[in-house]
């Protein structure tokens, strides 16, 4: 089955580590996604530039609405993603376990057959 | 036809759990196996007697045929839900045992904690929906939409159909054991309604418990979460007086405790308990089993080894850091070194307990103890305001009645 482990964090962390905590997060990034290739699940992902860079449309009624911003202020925002494939819900959990984020959560794919 | 339904009756609670599971391995969908068991069943009520003479292969065998029937039926059509993760197919031609496997699953901690209480109660316990409903006090509606959506949860998440190994067994076993003992304790303490024990949904959970002790034989913790069960349901004759209301422990009718569940629990406990004091226990259900023990064994109230329950409540303390722990220790300590050595474990556990009648209770009762009547009362008040069934708030008033202030 196919996974996306969504990341969340708080940005304002990201925005005041030092070099060093960055180069370490990107080489923890780096050892995660060894172990994906290796076990034959990466399929893809990616790292999401910050909330204040979004911009979110809300179409309805015949008219659509432009906001700068994510789709949600909250204090956590989606940071990235990984999309993996997994045996099911336990591996994918435990891949979600050696990723380097503290918040992640496991959505299943929707897999359309024929 | 009342003989057949019993025959059907009878086979149900022997052999659902079993069939279901193996139906479950076979099938790959939860659903469909549930159905189609269900629909065996049914044709088992008209077609029995003559009971054929093996019926769980009789029933086994009608069930398939059935789900091949539904499988026709919606093979085309869209939407089906993604098939079970199954890692190995049983041989068709016997019944093995899979219901670990179902326990498992219905159990999986990517379910909310209500959804594994009603699967499991369905699945493996075989309960209908409305009696789950009615045991769990919500309408047949609202449990069925639950149980319907725990099913598709565990097909589109793929929560996978099986045994966990290694490390990982500990603490799903764990979890396990949690679901099938939050059945036990919402039937023994009732959290709302006018009756303060569900009997049944008790028992219920006693045959889950003896059930796991089949399929994990050799763990110390089933066993102690067997024991613990049979220790406290040993006692629900005795626990409500005439008219529903609550009797403790100390004044309890100790003729009308079951003593052939006693025995068991007793005897489960010592071929699972650490042999030399010193050494620790394995787990939290035992060491409960064995404070459960020391209470069920005492001939009188007054014969009851404080000491000794003090210093399992010290162990399971240092276990679990509970405060629910705490406040049970700190009762326990009253009695052995007297209310105010009790009173004194009690401080630092409103932040937790607050809002736990428990122990605003506790505390009423340790400081008419020590004859300060004024602040019990308070005490007796504020439990009264956080208590939760009709039977508890009766006793907590009578209780505060019998102080001489007002």
């Amino acid at each position: 089955m196919k996974y996306a482990l969504l990341m969340y964090g708080d940005e304002r962390r990201w925005a005041a580590a030092t070099e060093e905590e960055i180069k370490e997060a990107y080489a923890a990034h780096g050892r995660f996604m060894d172990l994906l290739t290796e076990r034959g699940a990466y399929l893809g992902g990616e790292e999401l530039d910050g909330s204040s860079t979004a911009v979110t449309l809300r179409t309805g009624g015949g008219r659509t609405l432009r906001t700068d911003g994510p789709y949600a202020e909250t204090a956590e925002h989606l940071g990235g993603f990984y999309l993996v494939e997994a045996r099911d819900l336990d591996e994918a959990i435990e891949f979600a376990t050696a990723c380097p984020e503290e918040i992640v959560e496991i959505r299943p794919v929707v897999e359309y057959q024929g | 036809m009342s003989r057949s339904v019993t025959a059907v009756e009878q086979a149900y609670r022997r052999h659902w759990a079993r069939l279901l599971a193996l139906l479950t391995a076979e099938l790959r969908d939860l659903d469909l196996a549930e159905e189609s068991l269900q629909d065996a069943f049914a044709a088992a009520v008209t077609a029995w007697p003559p009971e054929p003479a093996n019926p769980p292969a009789w029933l086994l065998t009608t069930a398939r045929r059935r789900a091949l029937d539904r499988l026709r039926r919606v093979a085309v059509a869209a939407g089906k839900l993604p098939l079970l993760i199954v890692d190995d197919r049983p041989e068709p031609s016997s019944i093995p045992d899979e219901r670990l496997r179902l326990i498992f699953t219905c159990c999986h901690p990517a379910l909310s904690a209500d959804a594994r209480v009603a699967l499991t109660l369905r699945c493996v316990g075989g309960l209908t929906t409305r009696e789950i409903a009615r045991l769990f006090l919500v309408p047949e509606a609202t449990m069925a939409a639950r149980i319907t959506r725990a099913k598709k949860k565990i097909a589109q998440a793929g929560i996978p159909y099986r045994v966990p190994a290694g490390p990982e067994l500990a603490e799903r076993r764990d979890g396990v054991l949690a679901v099938v003992y939050l059945v036990f304790t919402e039937g023994y303490a009732a959290t709302g309604g006018d009756r303060l024990i569900r009997e049944d949904l008790a028992a219920e959970a006693v045959a889950l418990g003896r059930m796991l002790r089949e399929l994990l034989p050799a763990d110390p913790e089933v066993d102690g979460l067997l024991a613990l069960m049979l220790l406290h349901h040993a006692r629900r004759d005795a626990r409500l007086g005439p008219s529903g209301e609550l009797v403790r422990l100390p004044d309890q009718d100790r003729s009308r405790w079951h003593r052939g569940e006693i025995a068991e629990a007793v005897s489960l406990l010592e071929s699972s308990r650490p042999q030399h004091t010193a050494d620790p226990f394995p787990g939290p259900y035992l060491l409960q089993a064995a404070i459960a023990a020391e209470h069920a064994t005492a001939t009188r109230a007054a014969d009851t080894d404080w000491s000794a329950i003090a210093r399992l409540y010290g162990e399971l303390e240092r276990l679990t850091g509970s405060a629910v722990v705490r406040l049970n220790r700190a009762v326990a300590v009253a009695e052995a070194d007297g209310p105010g050595a009790g009173l004194a474990l009690l401080d630092g556990l409103d932040h937790e307990l607050g809002r736990h009648h428990l122990l605003h209770a506790a505390r009423a009762e340790l400081l008419r103890r020590l004859g300060r009547e004024r602040e019990a009362l308070d005490a007796y008040g504020r439990a009264l305001e956080v208590v939760g069934t009709d039977p508890e708030r009766a006793f907590l008033l009578s209780r505060r009645a019998e102080l001489s202030v007002r």
